[in-house]
């Protein structure tokens, strides 16, 4: 029998990193449907129905919006999958 | 089809057999370019070892598959600066593959749920989410090719030649907006 090494925590490295967080906006376009946006903002990143509500009418109103933030990887992350839900995603750091 | 409705934990929903012609149609037009642009990955030997996938680092020419595999960053249209072309390559080499997978295995949840002959079909909720991302990338490809803006008409004059296509279009809309719908109520 054998115990697997257990990963390494990384507990802490984004506040360790010291870079200023990556951002996820979110653009317009004119295929997407708002009902859908909503629905994959709540799926993705677990936000309200209120709150990804109000991230899709600053998508739609204003013409993107930040709609997570954090390291770098997790911003790709959650870009990668907004891609797969067909939603014009980018990074940004600003 | 007249619209999905949730019962007894599942979204049912009836498909004639010419509805389920044209959407399998397209779902697997759409799967056959996210397939041979897959191909286009660069292969090499530790990947095969690793199992993890490098996807190509340029955007791809055809508008609809840069529509469904957009860019990390947005660039400047006129003067992207290096760091940000290279960023941009690196970050679509690396999770292309999984967006890739993604889309495929969507599109491979709506072929085996839909029957060509059409008819009454019943989802569980994880399929009903696969089926939504499928409709979305079929519509954003459609959408695409059919250059729609924001004040799309319902209808355009007979001489354009969208015209034909683009109740298609619509049809598509109304399918996922009905199934949104079912799974938010």
């Amino acid at each position: 029998m054998t115990t697997p090494v257990e990963a390494e925590e990384t507990l802490g490295a984004d506040a360790a990193a010291g870079d200023s967080p990556w951002q996820t906006i979110v653009w317009n376009d004119p295929v997407n449907l708002m009902s859908y946006v909503t629905y994959v903002f709540q799926k993705l990143f677990g936000y309200s129905r209120d709150h990804a509500t109000k991230l899709m009418l600053d998508v739609h109103h204003k013409g993107k919006a930040v709609v997570s933030s954090g390291t770098k990887e997790k911003v790709e992350g959650d870009v990668a999958k907004l891609h797969a839900a067909g939603l014009w995603a980018t990074m940004e750091q600003p | 089809m007249k619209g999905w409705r949730r019962k007894g934990g599942k979204v049912l929903a009836g498909f004639e057999q010419q509805e389920a012609a044209v959407l399998r149609g397209l779902v697997s037009q759409v799967d056959d370019m996210l397939r041979a642009r897959a191909q286009e990955a660069p292969e090499d030997e530790l990947s095969e070892l690793t199992g993890i996938k490098t996807g190509p680092s340029e955007s791809p020419n055809d508008p609809v598959l840069s529509r469904l595999l957009p860019d990390f960053h947005k660039l400047d249209p006129d003067n992207p600066s290096t760091e940000d072309l290279d960023s941009v390559a690196a970050l679509r080499s690396l999770h292309e593959p999984e967006v890739l997978d993604a889309k495929v295995g969507v599109a491979a949840v709506v072929m085996d749920t839909l029957p060509p002959e059409g008819g009454d079909i019943r989802l569980t909720y994880e399929q009903a989410d696969a089926w939504l991302s499928a409709l979305n990338d079929v519509r954003l490809a459609l959408g695409t090719a059919l250059d729609v803006t924001d004040d799309m008409p319902d209808e355009l004059p007979e001489e354009d030649p969208r015209a034909p296509h683009l109740g298609v279009y619509h049809w598509l809309t109304w399918v996922q907006e009905s199934l949104v719908q079912a799974l938010t109520e």
